[in-house]
């Protein structure tokens, strides 16, 4: 279970702050596994950082996260070191280069686990059954990353970091570097691990919404650095209240429908600059229903059960 | 990740690059910049006043022997009576052209091996990086002595124009790397798909995107080509006639400036020149930190 | 591996073919005369001119057609006939260039492999100790910076001629002749030391500066990322960022060998240390040129060794070559 609340989280550049995630407030329950989608810079990466990972020039700014009723120590690297990888962990966006390009695989994976004071022969039969269900030969202990293709490290790589059972898990991006059916694949494998308890709460960070579709049990949007929408994923796709949603998903291409007669219908205008944000709903310069109440920030509020908005509109 | 993060702040800024006022911010704060710019220009300062305020000929034998600096000699005097300022003066002046002048030539011909070899690539860029790995191996002093010792007259620049023909190659190895990872991107395929030829295409896509890494090889040439310049004077294939700083330090050491006591001879000329590279690597450094904003302290 | 290896071998090979040819082609191409200048400077030496007027029609060949030459040149090569010195007449080249050499490798041999060895260990340490980085890092620039001969010449005038610490020239005292005693040794090193100190301090700039920023860039890297992101602890991550960040080093210490040979000239120069370089210097003043061709293609020779011996290192290391996974 991860609660997180009102945590705000800014960039530091030489210009001040870029407010890049603003007063973020949500859970995710045991067994959920959540996606969190939105256009490039909208603060999703940001988000899912910082419950790890938080350094500069990322700056803790306010909030709290809780797991398993535990505080997580985000705003310090030292402190949350004892967390990672046990509690918390990541599967990268850059899993591709992930390994160290001069260790054999279980090589690195022993030193790796050694140094979590976890016995490598211990873990070992059950870091085989898991090559065997990703579908990777024990051989791939014995071999340097460089032996191994695309698909095959990005396996490894989920294989690694879900290797102590973590509460949560955050996937960023790893569907992004692949072809259409590997895709599928590895999604499919996200929700094997979920169902096998080798992970309780899954985060998967991705702009790309329509692969939520399959495997997310709810999708949290986010907009500019707020929270737009978090619901089951069937309602964002069917019932959808934020603006900023329906017309997200209204620029998915639709299966069986011809682009001659539906264009695909791009969002007009751009993201407002973080830097010094407008105040109020950001999304209300691009949003076709603003109104004079948007200069206020709506607040994120359940408006039926598991369904939170943030939208004047909705309410 | 610093990466990602790195890159969604700059999503997130979402503004129209001012890269030139940018750049210029950036370059005025940064320290080693402007140490290593300071020092640079206080030599070129030097290298072109200098001269006039030199009061003798640098080679004529105008003093007592072998005295030390003096109000009316300012470095003091070898142990043939020249005036070690002046001949300090035209020597920073001959060393920083040699500097120029190989680092140009040498930068040129890498740019040109190494745009056409990776634009090209194939059997071009096969032939042409051979070429380059076997110059590359073979010591560049090696070959300017070879070079200098049956060449009966040697001036600043013929010594610039070898120094320069045999320092290119790893500048061309350097930008062929740089112009791999520039030739696949999309502005540059679109540009091909418009059916522009390669020279057009690499001088006007491909090259302009390298100038602040052409800015960098350009500046680690000059100081290659005054250490090697130096080197050579210094072995006696220095410029038969003119001064130099190496040749200045080769006479020195030629004529016992050691054995006699006279720091004034033996010192000047390489703490000239290890200032002159000093600063330009740091200037080299500095520039990186500039261009390059992953490593710039924030 | 073996592909690894054959290609490199193929290209020392083609070095070796190219240098010889120029060390053939200078003399007789250059602009002017250089056989003319050779015979008109060395009037002073009746019996070197005599000797050499007929050696130089027989070396040169003039009457041959030029392939000829070319060919008679490899030949006089492998025979190890690389003509007959002047300065040190009537000694061959390949007497005096093989009496120079031990001291070459008696002075650049430590002095490469320490400079190395303490750069690297320095320059790791810089990229995380703050003070250290703030004071390693500009010397470091200002050694790398300074020519070699002028540090030379600064510890020379410093610890030979102000303060009389160690001899300012030559292998060994002249009263000794070489032989194996205590205070024979003793004083080799004594002699051997400030050329050393130099040499090594310049490298050691060069390395710790290379270290430091290699290690950086490896604690910014991916697999670095990752492994914090998972709590690994600092030491991991060092460990493995200093061993992958020393494979560029090796590379480096190949790259840099043209640049450790023009410092061994020059530092032999100054301490007029008898190896290659202090005799390329009397060469060029003798205006013996067979001797200055002899260092030359034993300074290529030198060279193309010690390439092929990091490249056997560098395949011990690093496993994509040993996989045969990249090209070069």
């Amino acid at each position: 279970m991860l609660q997180v609340e009102n945590l705000t989280v800014y960039y530091k550049t030489i210009r001040g702050y870029v407010q890049a995630l603003e007063q973020a407030t949500f859970k995710i329950a045991d067994g959920e596994i959540m996606g969190l989608a939105g256009e490039s810079g909208c603060g999703k990466t940001t988000l899912g950082h910082s419950l790890i990972y938080l350094r500069p020039p990322m700056n803790y700014i306010g909030g709290r996260v809780v797991l398993d009723g535990q505080e997580l120590p985000i705003w310090d690297m030292e402190k949350m070191r004892e967390f990672r990888y046990r509690h918390v962990s990541l599967i990268p966006q850059y899993a591709m280069n992930a390994l160290n390009p001069t260790r054999k695989i279980g090589r690195m994976i022993a030193e790796l686990l050694e140094s979590r004071g976890v016995n490598y022969n211990d873990v070992l039969p059950e870091l085989k059954r898991r090559l065997d269900l990703v579908q990777l030969t024990h051989d791939v202990l014995k071999m340097y990353p460089i032996e191994l293709s695309g698909g095959m490290k990005q396996r490894t790589v989920m294989v690694v970091s879900t290797l102590l059972n973590p509460s949560l898990l955050i996937a960023d991006e790893i569907t992004s570097a692949l072809d259409v059916s590997t895709q599928k694949a590895v999604c499919e494998m996200l929700v094997e691990f979920r169902d096998r308890g080798f992970v309780k709460s899954t985060i998967i960070i991705t702009h790309d919404i329509s692969i939520l579709y399959q495997i997310a049990d709810s999708i949290l949007v986010m907009y500019a650095g707020q929270l737009s929408e978090k619901a089951p994923s069937e309602i964002i796709f069917r019932d959808a209240r934020h603006p900023y949603t329906r017309l997200l998903i209204g620029s998915l291409p639709k299966v069986g429908v011809r682009y001659r007669e539906e264009r695909l219908r791009g969002i007009p205008g751009s993201p407002p600059q973080l830097l010094n944000p407008p105040p109020g709903c950001r999304f209300r310069e691009r949003c076709p229903v603003a109104f004079d109440r948007c200069v206020e920030v709506p607040p994120f509020l359940e408006i039926s059960p598991g369904h939170f908005v943030a939208c004047w509109r909705a309410y | 990740m610093e990466r990602e993060v790195l890159q969604e702040v700059e999503e997130l800024k979402q503004l129209p690059r001012p890269i030139r006022s940018e750049f210029v911010y950036f370059a005025w704060r940064n320290t080693k910049l402007r140490i290593g710019v300071s020092i640079l220009l206080l030599f070129v300062i030097f290298a072109i006043v200098g001269p006039f305020f030199a009061k003798y000929d640098p080679h004529a034998y105008i003093g007592p022997m072998g005295a030390p600096p003096s109000r009316e000699y300012w470095m003091g005097t070898t142990t043939f009576g020249q005036d070690v300022f002046s001949q300090f003066a035209h020597g920073t002046r001959s060393t920083l052209i040699v500097g120029v002048l190989g680092g140009c030539l040498g930068t040129m011909i890498g740019i040109l091996i190494g745009l056409f070899s990776g634009y090209r690539g194939g059997l071009v860029d096969e032939f042409l990086n051979m070429i380059t790995n076997i110059v590359l191996i073979i010591p560049t002093l090696a070959v300017l002595i070879i070079i200098a010792t049956y060449l009966e007259v040697r001036g600043i620049l013929t010594q610039s124009v070898f120094i320069g023909c045999t320092a290119w190659p790893w500048a061309a190895r350097a930008i062929r790397a740089q112009t791999f990872s520039l030739r696949v991107r999309e502005f540059v395929d679109l540009a091909r798909m418009s059916g522009r030829n390669s020279l057009n295409i690499i001088l006007t896509e491909i090259a302009p995107n390298m100038m602040s890494y052409l800015l960098l090889v350009f500046i680690l040439q000059f100081g290659g080509a005054v250490l090697n310049a130096a080197t050579l004077d210094f072995i006696g294939l220095g410029p038969t006639r003119g001064v130099s700083l190496g040749l200045i330090m080769n006479n020195a050491v030629l004529w016992a400036a050691l054995q006699l006591g006279q720091w004034w001879w033996l010192l000047p000329p390489g703490a000239a020149i290890a200032a002159i590279v000093g600063a330009l690597y740091i200037t080299n450094v500095g520039l990186d930190e500039v261009f390059n904003p992953k490593l710039r302290e924030m | 591996m073996v592909r690894y290896l054959g290609r490199k071998i193929f290209i020392y090979l083609l070095t070796f073919f190219v240098a010889v040819t120029i060390d053939w082609l200078i003399p007789r191409f250059m602009p002017g005369d250089p056989i003319g200048m050779l015979l008109s400077r060395i009037g002073s030496r009746p019996e070197a001119f005599k000797y050499l007027y007929t050696y130089y029609v027989q070396a040169f060949q003039l009457d041959v057609p030029l392939w000829q030459q070319y060919v008679n040149f490899w030949k006089g090569l492998f025979q190890g006939d690389l003509g007959v010195s002047i300065w040190m007449y009537p000694q061959p080249v390949m007497t005096i260039i093989r009496r120079a050499i031990p001291y070459d490798i008696f002075l650049l041999l430590p002095a490469i492999l320490l400079s190395w060895f303490a750069g690297n260990h320095v320059g790791a340490l810089a990229a995380r100790i703050r003070w250290l980085d703030n004071t390693i890092l500009p010397l470091g620039y200002l050694l790398t910076a300074t020519p070699y001969m002028w540090l030379a010449l600064v510890l020379v005038w410093f610890l030979g001629n102000q303060t009389n610490l160690f001899p300012i020239a030559g292998a060994y005292s002249p009263q000794y002749r070489p032989h194996l005693s205590l205070t024979f040794i003793l004083d080799v090193l004594h002699h051997w030391f400030l050329p050393f100190l130099s040499l090594f301090l310049v490298m050691f700039g060069g390395w710790a500066i290379g270290m430091r920023n290699m290690i950086i860039y490896e604690l910014e890297s991916d697999y670095s990322r990752y492994l914090e992101a998972l709590g690994t602890p600092q030491y991991l991550i060092r460990r493995y960022a200093f061993r992958n960040a020393m494979l560029p080093q090796i590379t480096g210490l190949a790259l840099q060998l043209g640049g450790i040979v023009a410092g061994a000239v020059a530092t032999e120069v100054v301490f007029a240390y008898p190896g290659i370089g202090y005799i390329i210097l009397n060469a060029v003043q003798n205006k013996d040129y067979f001797l200055v061709q002899g260092c030359f293609l034993f300074i290529i020779l030198g060279v193309l060794i010690a390439n092929f011996l990091i490249d056997l290192v560098y395949v011990l290391v690093d496993p994509r070559t040993r996989l045969g996974m990249t090209g070069e």
